[in-house]
């Protein structure tokens, strides 16, 4: 069982797939229980992840490993570390709780709909668990068919433009950096004398500083896009709106982790050079910031409530991309623990937008006032779903940003002060928001009368909330997870790190205490 | 003076003699055994025979070679050649004739326009096919390319009643013939230089000489005009828009994978053999043509609302990608072209194949308003539609992406970089106008209530064409290794 582990819960979606469609489309209530089951065992079956992952072991657990195309030297090949663990337990909750979400806000097409979630979630899955460049680029574009769909079929007004926008975006980004990788697969070739798509063969590669630029840029216009980074961001906000609420969820919490997920796991290890670059680290530090100012400047300024939503993703986002290009074990760790908050919190936002929306089928903020006098629950979920996005001790994110800019900080000084002004200026837009939108008298008729949260309205904000306080007040088996992967990434790009901090610090620091790799990798 | 019909001759040509009977057959027994009209349908029995003997013949030629280790068969004191080349072409043939003939006599039926003679073009048309594969003399391809072209025009026009028909058979045989004049003047030249019509021959003079000789380079010049007319690459492109939207969408499928293949196979032929010694003048002037071809293609195909024409740019852009892959010119470009001339066989056929279960009585059924809501009428044509487009733009796991794989990669061997970066930038380009399609498939409301002309030939011919689709995609091993054996050495 262990060694098929990742296998059962990467097709378990698809399986539920095949059933799902034999099912009769007429039938929308059995379809509906039916993606609910499937999308609850999606979760439970990811569960074992957890118990088993053993958090000190080094490089991949439960890895699987077959052949698949011998002529292209590409393989099924499968394997966690604490990264993925994290990603993957994210997607197969967030997964559940938009199939969930979705009961009543889904009338049209009830079949296709659930059918196109469960190719996104298997998409999603396969692009968190490859350890295989081809398997992983499959899935990569995998996922971008489902979304388009849910984007365009199920979406708002302008859901054929948002959706051709998002898939043409990204898939030119896709595309080049494929270029990226053939590359990196032909090098393997010339130095090794064999084609292989491994990532752990392509790690023992020796490219020379400017060639190993040029496929960062490659894969930087692959990953930047999806993230999406400052001057990539524009087809989010409108993808983010017109989306139906779960396909904003998934989009949000998980779709967009797949670019950050991209950085850590295949730029900075393969690319060491390139990825601890000054130059290079500098453009992306600044893109980043740029992203978390101008994110939250934009948030500021929005009078939908969804776009608001959307464009504080790019201001959050900025953070995870900027711990990452810190380059040191805190800034890579709070990314990542970043990265999960993002999913739980702003997944929670667009849940809480997709509560009203249903009501009043309108997201002007300017629509609303008062609402925390008719719908208490509600106005007692969303506030803990906005602090947590703000970042308020004690709840998740916190953690994130706070561990993100003491790994700035520790990088260059002046990156941790900008990009302080993001979580100011993210406290600002939302309480703002939650002002405007919750607090006063109600100012608007048709408000006096929508009903509050339903059993299982409350059911999908449950076990985000738990996540959320839990990640708040106790975080250690998170950096726990993360240590291992984190310092083996560290270790790669700045080899003697871990050396010269030792050297200097009379006690030494958590991280240097891990046993590392030979070698790296597999 | 060896002896006029070897065994070995024989040997050589079995599947066209098994495609030129059975073609003849055909015609015999449409009048004498077949008088009403509605019982020709079972000519597809015909047709099955001949491609089963055919295929059986290529199995036995191809294991002949395997079992001795040879890498061809020289038949006719080497006016054919047999070769793992030619035999993969010949399997792309037969199963796109195969496919064919299978979707043509419920479409014909409707169109009013269902004869005999149909069946025997497709196979005639084959035959020719055949010798563009397998030939290595000027006048053994020339005549293998007027017998497919010939029976092209005939079968462009078949629907005599039809004014599109008739005016995309003219326009196609007008342009054609005059393609076919610059083909052969290169021809001769090439034959003034060498003095030989044998391809091998014509390679040792033709090296023997420096690239930049002037005579060479109007051979060059002038026979890769005829090339490049047949794959209807920019700047010859003009026909095709036109000829595949006025001929049957039946032929319009087969001429648009079969011919092409067939063309592609003859281009490789004439470039990596006879011209093979003058690439460095060839290779920048082809790379222009393939960025010019996919240009054109791709932004042409961009505002077309007949279904048929923008598959036809689509068309054009493939002959871009294909000719990229000589232009890299290493063994994976070269076994690029091969896998991407496969699994384009496969996809285009598809596409094609929905368009044809479109045509009902009364509707022509090609615009995008016609395939409006196509989800919610058929599903099963909805979805295997949009597997063919994913794998026209080249999204895995579709078949078409490993087409586009291989030329991507042999772009990044030779050090293309430039030419890499502009033919992936075109994939973005080609998803915008699939997905209009794709768009009004799923997005739209349903225009045209009638049920789609669907009958058994056609629902197992784009089964199996989308199951092929998406398994080349999925499992590619056996396919790859197919196509490896077709190398040119």
């Amino acid at each position: 069982m262990d060694q098929h582990l990742l296998s059962i819960v990467l097709f378990t979606p698809l399986a539920g797939l095949a059933v799902l469609l034999c099912l009769p489309a007429r039938n929308h209530n059995l379809i509906r229980v039916w993606a609910n089951l499937v999308g609850a065992a999606g979760f439970l079956i990811s569960i074992p992840l957890v118990t088993r992952f053993r958090a000190a072991t080094p490089g991949f657990q439960f890895e699987e490993r077959a052949d698949w195309i011998p002529s292209l030297g590409a393989h099924y090949h499968l394997g966690m570390d604490g990264i993925s663990l994290l990603l993957v337990m994210l997607t197969t909750l967030v997964g559940f709780l938009a199939v969930l979400s979705s009961w009543r806000a889904i009338d049209d097409r009830v079949k296709g709909y659930y059918a196109m979630f469960m190719l996104l979630q298997t998409g999603m899955l396969g692009v968190f668990l490859s350890l295989d460049f081809f398997l992983f680029y499959i899935f990569w574009e995998l996922v971008l068919v489902p979304m388009y769909f849910i984007i365009g079929i199920w979406g708002g007004p302008r859901k054929l433009y948002a959706a051709i926008k998002f898939f043409l975006y990204t898939l030119a980004g896709s595309v080049l950096m494929l270029l990226g990788i053939l590359t990196l697969y032909f090098e393997h070739f010339r130095q090794f004398g064999s084609y292989t798509f491994e990532i752990a063969d392509l790690m023992k590669i020796n490219l020379p500083l400017n060639l190993q630029e040029w496929v960062f840029w490659a894969f930087f216009l692959g990953f930047a896009i999806k993230v999406p980074m400052f001057p990539f961001h524009t087809w989010l906000p409108d993808a983010h709106v017109e989306a139906p609420t779960a396909g904003s969820v998934i989009l949000a919490s998980v779709l967009l982790k797949m670019g950050t997920y991209g950085f850590i796991r295949f730029s900075l290890p393969l690319l060491p050079k390139a990825s601890a670059d000054q130059t290079i680290v500098q453009i992306l530090a600044v893109l980043s910031i740029i992203g978390i100012v101008y994110g939250a400047l934009v948030s500021l300024m929005q009078q939908d409530w969804k776009k608001l939503v959307a464009y504080s993703s790019v201001s959050h986002l900025g953070f995870c991309t900027l711990g990452i290009f810190a380059l040191n074990p805190n800034g890579l760790a709070g990314s990542v623990i970043q990265q999960v908050n993002h999913g739980i919190s702003t997944g929670m936002l667009f849940l809480v937008i997709g509560i009203v929306y249903e009501r009043r089928h309108t997201r002007e903020i300017s629509e609303y006032g008062g609402l925390a006098h008719v719908m208490p629950k509600f106005a007692v979920i969303f506030a803990i779903a906005m602090l947590s996005s703000a970042g308020l001790p004690l709840l998740n994110g916190f953690v994130g940003e706070f561990t993100i800019l003491q790994g700035a900080f520790e990088a260059n000084r002046i990156w941790a002060a900008c990009a302080v002004m993001g979580v100011i200026l993210g406290a600002a837009y939302l309480l703002w928001l939650y002002q405007r939108t919750m607090l006063g008298q109600v100012t608007n008729g048709k408000n006096l009368l929508i009903p509050d949260m339903s059993l299982r309205e409350i059911a999908v904000f449950l076990p985000l909330i738990a996540w959320a306080v839990w990640i708040g007040i106790y975080p250690k088996p998170y950096f726990d997870v993360l240590r291992q992967p984190v310092s083996e990434i560290v270790e790669r790009v700045r080899p003697g790190y871990f050396a010269a901090q030792a050297a200097r610090a009379p006690s030494p620091p958590v991280a240097s205490r891990v046993a590392l790799p030979q070698g790296g990798g597999r | 003076m060896s002896q006029f019909y070897t065994t070995t001759d024989h040997f050589t040509i079995v599947p066209a003699l098994m495609l030129a009977l059975f073609g003849c057959a055909i015609l015999l027994f449409d009048f004498l055994v077949f008088p009403d009209p509605r019982q020709r349908k079972f000519l597809i029995v015909f047709v099955a025979l001949a491609e089963g003997f055919t295929g059986y013949a290529l199995y036995h030629q191809a294991a002949f070679l395997a079992a001795n280790g040879l890498s061809e068969i020289a038949g006719f004191q080497g006016s054919v050649t047999i070769d793992g080349f030619g035999i993969f072409f010949n399997w792309i043939f037969v199963a796109a004739a195969m496919i064919v003939a299978l979707v043509s006599y419920k479409y014909l039926e409707i169109s009013g326009e269902h004869h005999g003679e149909y069946y025997s073009l497709i196979l005639f048309a084959q035959c020719g096919m055949f010798f563009l594969a397998t030939g290595t003399d000027l006048v053994t391809l020339f005549i293998g390319l007027e017998l497919m072209a010939l029976c092209f025009y005939v079968m462009v026009g078949f629907l005599r009643t039809d004014k599109r028909s008739n005016e995309a058979a003219m326009k196609y045989l007008l342009l054609g013939a005059f393609s076919s004049g610059f083909l052969v003047y290169g021809f001769s030249v090439m034959y003034g230089i060498s003095g030989s019509t044998k391809l091998a021959d014509i390679t040792a003079a033709i090296a023997a000489r420096p690239p930049w000789d002037p005579v060479v380079f109007l051979a060059l010049a002038t026979t890769s005009v005829g090339l490049l007319f047949k794959i209807s690459a920019a700047p010859f492109h003009m026909w095709a828009p036109d000829a595949y939207e006025g001929a049957p969408t039946t032929v319009t499928a087969y001429l648009s994978v079969a011919s092409k293949a067939a063309s592609i196979a003859f281009l490789l032929r004439i470039f990596l053999g006879p011209l093979g010694s003058a690439r460095e003048v060839w290779e920048p002037i082809l790379a222009f043509v393939a960025v010019l071809t996919m240009t054109i293609g791709n932004l042409a195909a961009i505002n077309q609302t007949n279904i048929k024409r923008l598959l036809a740019y689509s068309s054009i852009s493939h002959a871009g990608y294909m000719l990229l892959g000589l232009v890299a010119g290493n063994t994976t470009g070269i076994n690029g072209v091969a896998v991407y001339i496969m699994v384009y066989t496969f996809m285009n056929l598809g596409a094609f194949l929905v368009i044809v279960a479109l045509r009902r009585q009364n509707i022509i059924g090609e615009d995008l308003d016609d395939i409006a809501g196509l989800m919610q009428k058929s599903p099963g044509y909805a979805i295997l539609m949009l597997i063919f487009l994913l794998s026209l733009a080249g999204i895995p796991p579709t078949a078409g992406f490993l087409g586009k794989y291989y030329i991507f990669l042999a772009l990044i061997q030779t050090g293309h970089y430039t030419l890499a970066v502009i033919a992936t930038l075109y994939v973005a380009v080609a998803i915008y106008y699939y997905f209009k399609v794709v768009r009004s498939m799923f997005t739209r409301e349903v225009t045209e209530k009638a049920p789609l002309a669907s009958s058994f030939g056609l629902r197992l011919a784009v089964g199996v064409a989308g199951a092929l689709t998406l398994g080349i995609g999925l499992y590619p091993e056996p396919f790859l290794r197919l196509a490896q054996t077709s190398v040119l050495r």
